[in-house]
């Protein structure tokens, strides 16, 4: 198989745009929430997604003839919580202050319905370069909604823009202090959790109007 | 602070101040998916404190005596560096998927009306966030045997109350005119925002 050809193409581009893993099969939503606070934890936080996703998939897709359909829960749970422990010890040694600021979310990528839903819907059904693909995609679409969210949440609430580096984040853009003596004002709300929730079904709606899709009652 | 105030802050502070769905985001996936259902919603709820009031303790007793830095020394001083904490996940998840079952068989054998009401949101808690979260949240905050009962029991409760919550609110405004493409999933987030917004008033009580 061409490894992109038309159907790849689509395998990729699905999730990213009308078949999103967040706002239109309403998976994954437990850790993307939590993690929006400020941008670079929002992006390490799809980095570390994106790999889970990707390695479950193909080893899952690897072995999917020798899993037997009653136990395929467990054996899906364990290789994913595996891989979730890989990424945790290589955030605490790599980016320590990172791994404390998002404590116990990168643990609950193991729960993320993303990864069993994605495991459980193509990875076992599609070889190993498909399951790749999917994981991608998904990843993708799932940073794609979360990177949005957090960028409206600190830029709105907190007043800038950061992206990761090996530390506390570097600081690309913050508003100026003569706006601030002009009589702007930072959105407190948007950095509470009722401003995560209330953006996320704002982005939920702006994604769907443009994708074109409405929800059977 | 005195005993039992302790953990009645403890509690009050696990069902409204810090609510697991509302002010950390857990368990969101299925709080979404079943608030359509007041029944259903009342019934995973029931499940989820349940399962929660479980796990958390045995979670805690296995970091306690296994996982934790120096744990192993009940065996022999020669652990005494052992730091089996990178097993934490998998041996959490495991022990939650387990019990999950154990729970599932119990009822179906002590009390068929709970089984029939409960029975099948028992799987789908296994891959409930918030019951994950539980644990971890006490590990993080190390936190005492009768604490950490106390708080899973709390984080439960206020899963209940948050889902029940938004259920009937949901069940309220089924014939709004609400435009086609916000309703479901989008108008439920706009609702938990708010719902999240009203919880936010209980922060600053402390007991």
């Amino acid at each position: 198989m061409e490894l992109f050809n038309s159907e790849s193409k689509k395998i990729i581009s699905d999730p990213i745009n009308v078949n999103n893993p967040i706002s239109l099969q309403v998976l994954g939503i437990c850790s993307a929430l939590a993690v929006t606070i400020r941008l670079d934890q929002a992006i390490i936080m799809t980095l570390a997604v994106i790999f889970v996703l990707c390695s479950s998939n193909v080893i899952l897709s690897l072995i999917r003839d020798y899993i037997p359909a009653r136990v395929r829960i467990v054996i899906m749970l364990s290789v994913i919580a595996s891989l979730v422990s890989v990424v945790d010890e290589l955030l605490k040694a790599y980016l320590y202050d990172m791994s404390k600021q998002l404590s116990v979310f990168v643990g609950l990528i193991i729960t993320n319905c993303i990864i069993m839903g994605r495991a459980e819907a193509f990875a076992l059904k599609n070889g190993p370069s498909k399951a790749f693909l999917d994981g991608l995609g998904n990843g993708f679409g799932y940073g794609l909604i979360i990177i949005i969210v957090s960028f409206f949440r600190e830029l709105f609430g907190a007043g800038t823009i950061t992206l990761p580096d090996g530390g506390a984040g570097y600081v690309l853009w913050s508003i100026p202090e003569s706006w601030y003596a002009a009589g702007y004002e930072n959105i407190g709300l948007l950095v509470l959790s009722p401003g995560a929730f209330i953006i996320l079904g704002l982005v939920i709606w702006a994604q769907r109007e443009m994708a074109g899709i409405e929800e059977e009652a | 602070m005195s005993g039992l105030e302790h953990y009645l802050s403890i509690f009050t502070k696990a069902v409204f101040i810090e609510n697991i769905v509302l002010a950390y985001f857990l368990g969101l996936c299925s709080f979404l998916a079943i608030s359509k259902n007041i029944n259903a919603s009342v019934g995973i709820g029931m499940a989820v404190v349940v399962v929660l009031t479980i796990t958390a303790p045995i979670n805690w007793v296995l970091w306690e005596f296994l996982l934790d830095k120096g744990a192993l020394v009940w065996i022999s001083e020669d652990f005494k560096d052992t730091d089996l904490g990178f097993l934490k996940l998998i041996v959490f998840i495991s022990v939650i998927a387990a019990m999950v079952q154990l729970v599932e068989m119990f009822m179906e054998r002590f009390s068929q009306s709970l089984y029939n009401s409960l029975g099948i949101f028992l799987p789908l808690i296994a891959v409930n966030c918030s019951i994950l979260g539980g644990s971890l949240f006490m590990v993080e905050r190390e936190y005492t045997i009768p604490e950490t009962i106390v708080y899973g029991f709390g984080s439960g409760v206020g899963f209940f109350l948050a889902i029940v919550a938004l259920a009937s609110i949901r069940y309220r405004i089924r014939y709004s005119n609400i435009p086609p493409r916000l309703q479901g999933v989008g108008m439920a987030m706009l609702l938990t925002g708010l719902l999240s917004m009203a919880f936010m008033a209980f922060s600053g009580i402390d007991l």
